[in-house]
């Protein structure tokens, strides 16, 4: 049973697409079967990945041999490009992750679209979006994840701007797409580069190739390569300088905030980096890189998270800061930690957003949490849960973010203790803002027109669900041994450090005290604190002006460069192809002038082309007999 | 004597005799459809029995191979047969409502028909010019039959002044011709190498100067723009399509069985003149409103295309330019079905008369849409695939020049096409209500439309079918 699903892998990520296509095509007016439809196609590609995880064990596969099925898909020239599925544990471990985040996100969208018109078209996007992360997943080209990369994209587009007729949400949506394809151009070139340079595009070709390229000729082009192909994760998983599309991606609705920061679009970068582990471990120097960048991009963003009002932005600040801590562990040497990570991320930020989600739509669309609080009386159910994601954001043993957080801090550790001090101030910082964000919404005061109900079962049950995987997903992972099956490289020792541990579990508890004392018991006043801090918080609170700074540059330079281009199109370009109209139609009314109705012009017309046919005979005639004469 | 050669043409004659019996028999003032009817069926009867006459081997020859009946023959007179019969069908209205002597008319397109067929047939420069003469003569008529409009009879004059010069070029061609070769023969003139003189030249050149006035190429196309606007609608049809056809036919025979070792020197005249008239054609079509007119310059572009064909002087250039002369029937044949309905209906066959058939005639407007896209070239009319045969065979020749201007030119006639489409489906300002009126469509015309309409879009998808008929009946011609 195990072997027809990894055998029969290929259809993960054609089920959804399927649906795709028939709520699409078909039954886009009627909601509640499109849902069906949605949900049916995602529950049997979850169970399909269930089945591919179980063959993945049982089998095993192992990293140093997957399972690879694929089909010629097209030939160009003497290149062939190639379409089908890889499989290892690291492959295996994805697909579980978005099959399960894909199908409860999908089974809350029933509730939480119930009364929106254009729900039919919403199921088709998110069946397009997890068909085409997990065609993403399955890729054993470089060829084919660029061509589902840019699916996601697409979808990413979509679904942001799903509510189309909002300025706001258009907005957004143009943003994530046009930010995340300056990050796809940079890493098509480094694409292009590696077809150029090795000849194929197959990842277990490339990953064969290497070791031989590398002693023959250095490293040089393949750090160019590198740094290129790392642009696309720096778009499309918002690091830093690119991260400006994934706070406002959250004018999309809720469960799509949900898929993007958990298990779709956002991952695909940190995945790809994984992928091609084999090329960036291989290169000192871009890892170096890699981990700058992902330190900085998590506590850069963990700053940001603490003064921010909205709840979804702070969500959306944690997950850019989360991700900055893959990236760290990716350029640490840890792919077992990052990938880790990754999984028990998706589960409690999934979780988190649902959450959110849940109490915006029972606030009526309110998202400041400064006007929420006390909300943890009016939604039991839904406060244990957002406790829950909160404490193993945090890191609180023995929740999932406790053991994926320690590994990465540990294999920092060993490399950098800059990028180690860096990512336990981050971890500081968010267990603070996230304590906050807890304690303004759910604790204190109810207050008086406060609308907030316990949500419908639809949107309940998932929320149970990631809570539990929350929970068990770390201890599960750290104690079966997670990295006996995702590594690179050494398989790194499983044990935890108690010295880090215990001091990033210290810190953890000293920001919920310091929390609890400015937000519930109110002994410090968080206005005051802010006026402290004067600059520091402006800056913060104003996202270090990277958006304003942005609009700077655009209105100066690429407004100024696209008016020059738009005088060209239209004075030159437009000029040659009107002035040719306008060309053609004067002539015919030239040619026109001489038909004047005059059978005396027809005639001499006629003639005078007769008479000049007749001389070119005469001529003819001339030159054969002065050529020919003899033949005569 | 073989009469069983000229069996299509005495069939033709006992017609048209017998049409002008049934006239006179008619009371007058009476209504004329029983002579139509009779007209229809005997071509189809006639049309029907030359399905039988395809043949392998030798072709059947009459008088001293004055005269010859082989497939090539056969291909074009069955092209004249399906044309007139088409004609007949569908201005049967046109007819009645606005000829006077409806009787006459069909008698006189029978003897027009005639001609054709003996130019087809032609061997010899003599038949071929009798051909040409009963044919245009008929024509001269036809053009002025229409005794109630002025513009009717200024046509008429206006094709007979320069048709007469024309006949006088082409006669004193063939005598130079006949000077220098020795004989009127084609098969006897071919071997003759005193062609070569200046004088064979000369008259060569004039005897082509003689078709290419039939084929209006320019510049000796002046007089069809003034004579396809003033003629009755349906007999500019069968100037567009038949009468060109023919003149096509004989101008093949003639260049490819009399003067075929004169290659070198009229290859680059009928490729000049070949682009002069694809270039000229297209834009002066540009700046017409009235339809007649501006099928008359497509027309002259459109054998453009054709000679085009020729120039490339090989198997699959005539086999190519006799896909595109039928394909061009059954797009002409759409066209002024849908135009001689309007004219009877409407008054006239400008843009403004056509404005809003799209409501008042869907069909109508659908046929003629399809008929001028299939001029136009564009997929998946048989135009496209006519075009495809005649530039592939030109580019093969090694005219790729001609091909592109070519296709630089159909891309440009694709607007004055358009044009029409546009006034056809365009949407009507409230003063313009009344275009909307559904207009009475003869069930005849109504036929000839859709098969014209049904043909052209067969050919396109499948070119095959024709092809293979082209194919044989050009293959024996070409040995």
């Amino acid at each position: 049973m195990f072997d027809f699903a990894l055998t029969h892998a290929w259809l993960i990520p054609l089920l959804p697409a399927l649906a795709f296509l028939i709520i699409g095509l078909g039954t886009r007016q009627d909601k509640d079967t499109s849902a069906k439809i949605a949900i049916t196609m995602s529950a049997l590609s979850f169970l399909l990945a269930l089945g591919v995880a179980g063959a993945v064990i049982t089998r095993p596969v192992v990293m140093a041999d997957p399972f690879v099925m694929k089909t010629l898909w097209a030939k160009v020239g003497d290149i062939e490009l190639f379409m089908g599925v890889l499989v290892d544990p690291l492959t295996a471990m994805m697909l579980f992750v978005v099959t399960t985040v894909a199908l409860l996100v999908q089974i809350y969208s029933v509730g939480y679209m119930a009364h929106d018109p254009g729900a039919g078209r919403f199921f088709a996007f998110l069946s397009l979006f997890a068909s085409s992360m997990l065609g993403l997943v399955l890729s054993v080209n470089f060829m084919q994840m660029y061509a589902f990369w840019e699916l996601v994209g697409l979808c990413s587009y979509l679904l942001i701007g799903f509510y189309y007729y909002k300025d706001s949400a258009r907005e957004a949506a143009k943003k994530a797409f046009i930010t995340t394809r300056i990050g796809d151009f940079g890493m098509l070139l480094g694409i292009l580069l590696v077809q150029l340079t090795f000849g194929t595009l197959d990842f277990l070709e490339l990953k064969a190739l290497l070791p031989t390229y590398i002693w023959e000729t250095g490293g040089g082009i393949l750090t160019v390569i590198a740094l290129l192909l790392f642009i696309g994760p720096i778009g499309k998983s918002g690091q830093f300088p690119l991260h400006v599309w994934l706070p406002d991606a959250m004018e999309g609705p809720t469960p799509v905030s949900a898929l993007i920061h958990a298990a779709t679009m956002v991952v695909a970068g940190v995945y790809l980096v994984g992928r091609a582990y084999f090329l960036f471990s291989a290169l000192p120097v871009v890892l170096e890189v890699i981990a700058w960048v992902g330190g900085f991009t998590a506590i850069f963003a963990a700053t940001i998270a603490i003064t921010q009002r909205p709840f979804k932005r702070i969500l959306a600040y944690s997950t850019i800061s989360q991700l900055g801590y893959m990236m760290l562990a990716l350029g640490v040497g840890s792919l077992t930690a990052s990938m880790f990570h990754l999984m028990t991320h998706a589960f409690f930020k999934a979780l988190l957003f649902l959450c959110a989600g849940a109490v915006i739509e029972a606030m009526h669309e309110e998202a400041d949490i400064f006007k929420m609080g006390g909300l943890k009386e009016r939604m039991p159910v839904t406060f244990r849960c957002m406790t829950i994601g909160v404490l193993a954001i945090a890191g609180v043993p023995p929740l999932a973010g406790f053991f994926s957080k320690d590994a990465i801090l540990a294999a920092a550790a060993e490399v950098s203790t800059p990028l180690y001090i860096l990512a336990t101030v981050t971890a500081f910082l968010t267990a603070f803002y996230m304590a906050r964000l807890l304690f303004v919404a759910f604790f204190g005061e109810v207050k008086p027109d406060c609308p907030a109900q316990e949500t419908n079962a639809w949107m309940r049950w998932p929320l149970v669900v990631l809570a539990a995987l929350s929970v068990v997903s770390g201890v599960w992972g750290h104690f079966a041994g997670f990295g006996e099956w995702v590594f690179h490289g050494p398989i790194t020792e499983e044990h935890i450090s108690w010295q880090i541990a215990g001091t990033s579990v210290a810190l953890t508890l000293l920001a919920f005290f310091l929390a609890y004392e400015i937000y519930v018991a109110k002994r410090w006043s968080s206005y005051e604190i802010s006026r402290r801090l004067g600059v520091l918080y402006t800056l913060s609170y104003n996202k270090y002006y990277i958006d304003e700074i942005y609009t700077v540059i655009r209105n100066t330079f690429v407004d100024k460069f696209g008016a020059v281009l738009y005088w060209f199109d239209l004075h030159i370009v437009d000029g040659i192809v009107n002035g040719l109209a306008r060309f053609t139609g004067g002539l015919s009314g030239v040619l026109g002038l001489a038909e004047n109705g005059q059978v005396q012009r027809y005639v001499t017309v006629f003639y005078c082309g007769a008479i000049a046919l007749v001389a070119y005979s005469l001529v003819f005639a001339w030159l054969v007999l002065s050529v020919l004469g003899g033949a005569f | 004597m073989d009469f069983m050669a000229v069996q299509t043409e005495i069939l033709i004659l006992i017609l048209l005799l017998a049409t002008l019996v049934m006239d006179l028999a008619i009371a007058k003032g009476a209504s004329r459809r029983p002579v139509a009817y009779l007209t229809a069926a005997g071509l189809a009867a006639i049309f029907a029995h030359t399905c039988g006459l395809f043949h392998e081997g030798d072709s059947p020859v009459f008088c001293m191979g004055l005269f010859i009946a082989d497939n090539y023959a056969l291909f074009f007179k069955q092209l004249f047969l399906l044309g007139m019969i088409f004609t007949v069908l569908f201005s049967l209205d046109y007819a009645e409502k606005c000829l006077t002597c409806a009787g006459e008319f069909y008698s006189l397109l029978l003897s027009a028909l005639l001609g054709m067929c003996v130019m087809a047939s032609a061997n010899d420069f003599l038949t071929a010019f009798i051909g040409l003469e009963l044919m245009t003569v008929s024509f001269y008529i036809l053009v002025g039959f229409r005794l109630s409009s002025a513009d009717s009879g200024e046509a008429a004059v206006k094709y007979l002044v320069v048709g007469a010069g024309s006949t006088a070029v082409m006669l004193y061609g063939i005598s130079l011709v006949y000077g220098t070769g020795g004989s009127l023969d084609f098969a006897v003139v071919c071997q003759n190498v005193h062609l070569f003189y200046a004088a064979g030249l000369a008259g060569t050149v004039l005897v082509i100067v003689g078709f290419f006035f039939k084929l209006s190429v320019i510049p000796f196309h002046m007089w069809a723009p003034d004579v396809y606007q003033g003629a009755p609608t349906p007999v500019t049809a069968l100037l567009a399509m038949a009468s060109k056809a023919a003149g096509l036919a004989v101008f093949m025979r003639v260049l490819f069985a009399a003067f075929p070792f004169l290659g070198e020197y009229w290859l680059p005249v009928v490729a000049g003149f070949s682009a002069l008239s694809i270039i000229g054609g297209n834009l002066l079509a540009i700046r017409q409103t009235d339809l007649k007119r501006m099928l008359a310059y497509s027309s002259i572009a459109q054998a453009g295309y054709m000679m085009a064909g020729i120039a490339a002087a090989n198997y699959p250039g005539v086999k190519a330019v006799m896909f595109y002369a039928m394909l061009y029937v059954f797009a002409n044949v759409g066209a002024f079905a849908v135009l001689s309905v309007v004219d009877a209906e409407r008054g006239g066959t400008s843009q403004r008369h056509v404005t809003g058939l799209s409501q008042a005639a869907p069909l109508l407007a659908a046929v003629m849409t399809i008929s001028l896209l299939s001029m136009a070239g564009i997929p998946p009319t048989a135009g496209f695939a006519g075009k495809i045969y005649i530039f592939t065979a030109a580019v093969d020749r090694g005219h790729l020049w001609l091909a592109f201007i070519g296709f630089v030119m159909s891309m440009i006639s694709v607007y004055y096409y358009l044009q029409v489409t546009k006034a056809m489906y365009r949407d009507l300002a409230p003063e313009e209500e009344a275009l909307a009126a559904p207009l009475r469509v003869p069930p005849a015309a109504k036929a000839v439309a859709l098969i014209s309409a049904a043909a052209t879009l067969a050919a396109g998808i499948c070119p095959e079918g024709l092809a293979i008929l082209t194919n044989l009946a050009s293959r024996t011609f070409m040995q």
